[in-house]
């Protein structure tokens, strides 16, 4: 039997690197430095005193963990950050159920008003979140949704984007595997939960990342609707460091540097099917 | 098991109607074939069989049942599907054992029948792999097994042979057949492959444009076709039609318009044949000479007409050469000019 050269392989000769390459890793590598700094620079920060703050040395002179310590065992910081992951977490629940709901109901279902109904909803894309902002203040006003955890999560439940994603990738679904399911005798939900739903994994998992990120970063709504401390979400708590005598840039930090951290493991979770949901929604968009 | 029955079934979208108010008897146990070429109606005929679409005219029965309303569900029937149509995030265990999920069994009842099942179709090695893992052929076993699991009254055949290579569609062809016989269960198969037909059906169910030309077991079709349509679409390569003329019970080759066309199959009309009284004689110029081992056929050109005959393993036929063919008589199809209906055989 042959031995199994087990020796790397030379690197490439630098004739045969082209010069294209090097133009694109270029960019990539100052679009990744341009990215990453900002967030070195938070976790920094978050590590300093509030003398050393502008001190901009990335690495600080004597770094310490207490503005973590004091975020974390004073003030309403841990309630802010359930607040965020429990509408973060609704929010994103009820996107998958409903928007994919919608979604397959539109892409395998023939019914007349079906492309009414899909313009319809494809139209609220085209309306900016400043402008529903009244309505939906109105609306949670009438309802008496203000300052709870429904009125925060209310106007985010279902979604135009997520239903349109939904509906793409549940087109892409052959119909043979439905109609195979309703012959052994599902009925019309248990098909989209037992059947079509595992089919589109990576579109789940991408709306389910970019729902939740954007939940947990919302900051707009969540500040007009609530007036509670008790009720504010991470990023309205965040800006109680900011007062008017002074802005506590470390204590701002250490919050936005734990925020950061959940969003970090969904993507670490999701990230391969997340790259795969985007490669799809791309190439069949 | 059960009877199907398709009482003047019509099917339309629209104004546009695609099935004409077909009639058609499928006996319990039957192994019918529907063939005919694409657009013809053959799988939509299926599927409202199936209960996969409203029947837009006449009745289906099956059993002494009327199921025009019926859910899929509640037909007891089992279909399986050109693309398979196995799941692909469940194993071939679940895949089999998915046919039973609505059904009352308990769950020792199921993995028994299930392993059973994979057994009988050669599954068992692969019961715990996902389809990926599987060849076309394993594939679409998986999808004969999850249909059969249930026990179902019929078995509904919607070209599961097209997506397989020839030797393996050979292969499931008799898989299919023996299945067929070791279960008794009504069978409605679709295909637009004459092969299939032939080699399968108890009995073959001919269509076009949403009519059925003719329903009857395959050597019949063959020997009888009812019209020019049945009779080239029937047999491999396709029956010769020429426009003839008949006097005195001899078919000659027609000038100007014909009122006859004189049909015969390429293995009936011989290259350097002896016979003395033939029913039909054509002479041309070869154009392709195709050695099959035990034979060879000789395609030539009559009055600008492409024909094929046969000739012996070992001829010497060649390109350009002038051949003569003859058909012996009985063998010989006559169909009408206008109609392009059968007129017996000369």
């Amino acid at each position: 039997m042959a031995a199994i050269d087990t020796t790397l392989s030379p690197p490439l000769p630098m004739s045969r690197i082209k010069p294209g390459r090097i133009v694109m890793w270029t960019v990539l590598f100052i679009g990744g430095l341009l990215m990453i700094t900002p967030i070195l620079f938070m976790f920094s920060t978050s590590l300093k005193t509030s003398s050393q703050i502008y001190d901009l040395r990335l690495i600080p002179q004597s770094p310490t963990l207490a503005n973590y310590i004091e975020v974390l065992t004073e003030g309403q910081f841990p309630r802010w950050f359930l607040n965020s992951s429990f509408v973060a977490i609704c929010v994103t629940a009820s996107n998958i159920f409903f928007d994919s709901l919608v979604g397959y109901t539109l892409a395998k279902f023939r019914f007349r008003g079906r492309q009414f109904v899909f313009i319809a909803i494809l139209s609220t894309l085209m309306i900016p979140t400043e402008m529903l902002v009244i309505p939906w203040y109105l609306m949670s006003a009438n309802f008496g949704w203000l300052d709870s955890y429904w009125g925060i999560m209310f106007p985010g439940m279902m979604t135009a984007f997520g239903t349109f994603l939904m509906k793409q990738f549940f087109e892409t679904v052959p119909d043979d595997f439905i109609e195979a399911a309703r012959m052994d005798g599902l009925n019309e939900f248990t098909i989209w939960w037992k059947i079509a739903m595992p089919l589109v994994t990576p579109a789940l998992s991408a709306l389910a990342i970019f729902t939740f990120l954007g939940n947990w970063t919302a900051f707009f709504w969540p500040l007009i609707s609530t007036t509670s401390k008790e009720l504010y979400t991470l990023p309205v708590g965040l800006t109680s460091f900011a007062v008017e005598q002074a802005i506590q840039w470390e204590m701002i930090m250490t919050g936005a540097a734990i925020a950061t951290i959940p969003t970090l493991v969904v993507f670490l979770v999701l990230q391969r099917y997340i790259v795969r949901g985007v490669m799809l929604a791309g190439l069949k968009g | 098991m059960a009877k199907f029955e398709l009482r003047g079934l019509v099917k339309a979208y629209g104004k546009t109607k695609v099935i004409h108010g077909i009639n058609l008897v499928i006996p319990d146990g039957e192994f019918v074939v529907f063939v005919g070429p694409s657009g013809c109606g053959k799988s939509t005929t299926l599927r409202m069989i199936a209960g996969l679409e409203e029947v837009s005219g006449g009745e289906i029965r099956i059993g002494d049942r009327v199921v025009n309303e019926v859910d899929p569900k509640e037909r007891n029937l089992a279909m399986v599907f050109q693309n398979y149509a196995i799941y692909p995030h469940m194993t071939v265990r679940q895949n089999i054992a998915f046919g039973l999920y609505t059904s009352k069994l308990s769950k020792d009842e199921k993995a028994k029948k299930v392993e059973e099942a994979g057994a009988l179709l050669g599954l068992t090695p692969l019961l715990d792999r996902r389809p990926s893992d599987l060849s076309g052929g394993q594939r679409q076993r998986v999808a004969i097994g999850r249909a059969m699991v249930r026990d179902p009254a019929g078995f509904l055949f919607d070209e599961p042979l097209s997506n397989l290579d020839a030797q393996l569609r050979a292969q499931m062809r008799i898989e299919i057949k023996d299945l067929h016989r070791r279960l008794g269960t009504t069978i409605a198969y679709v295909t637009h492959d004459q092969v299939e037909a032939m080699t399968m059906a108890d009995r073959i169910v001919v269509m076009k444009d949403g009519h059925i030309l003719q329903a009857a077991p395959p050597m019949e079709v063959y020997d009888n076709p009812v019209d020019v349509f049945t009779a080239q679409f029937i047999g491999t390569p396709s029956m010769n039609i020429v426009p003839a003329t008949q006097t005195g019970g001899v078919v000659t080759l027609a000038e100007g318009a014909p009122t006859l066309l004189a049909g015969v199959r390429p293995h009936d009309l011989l290259v350097g044949s002896q016979i003395a009284d033939p029913g039909l004689t054509l002479t041309g110029t070869v154009t392709a000479v195709e050695p099959l081992g035990p034979e060879t056929l000789v395609h030539f050109t009559v009055a600008g007409r492409s024909i094929i005959s046969t000739a012996p393993a070992h001829g010497t036929v060649a390109i350009g050469s002038t051949v003569t063919a003859k058909a012996p008589r009985g063998q010989v199809h006559l169909f009408d000019a206008a109609t392009e209906k059968a007129m017996g055989r000369a």
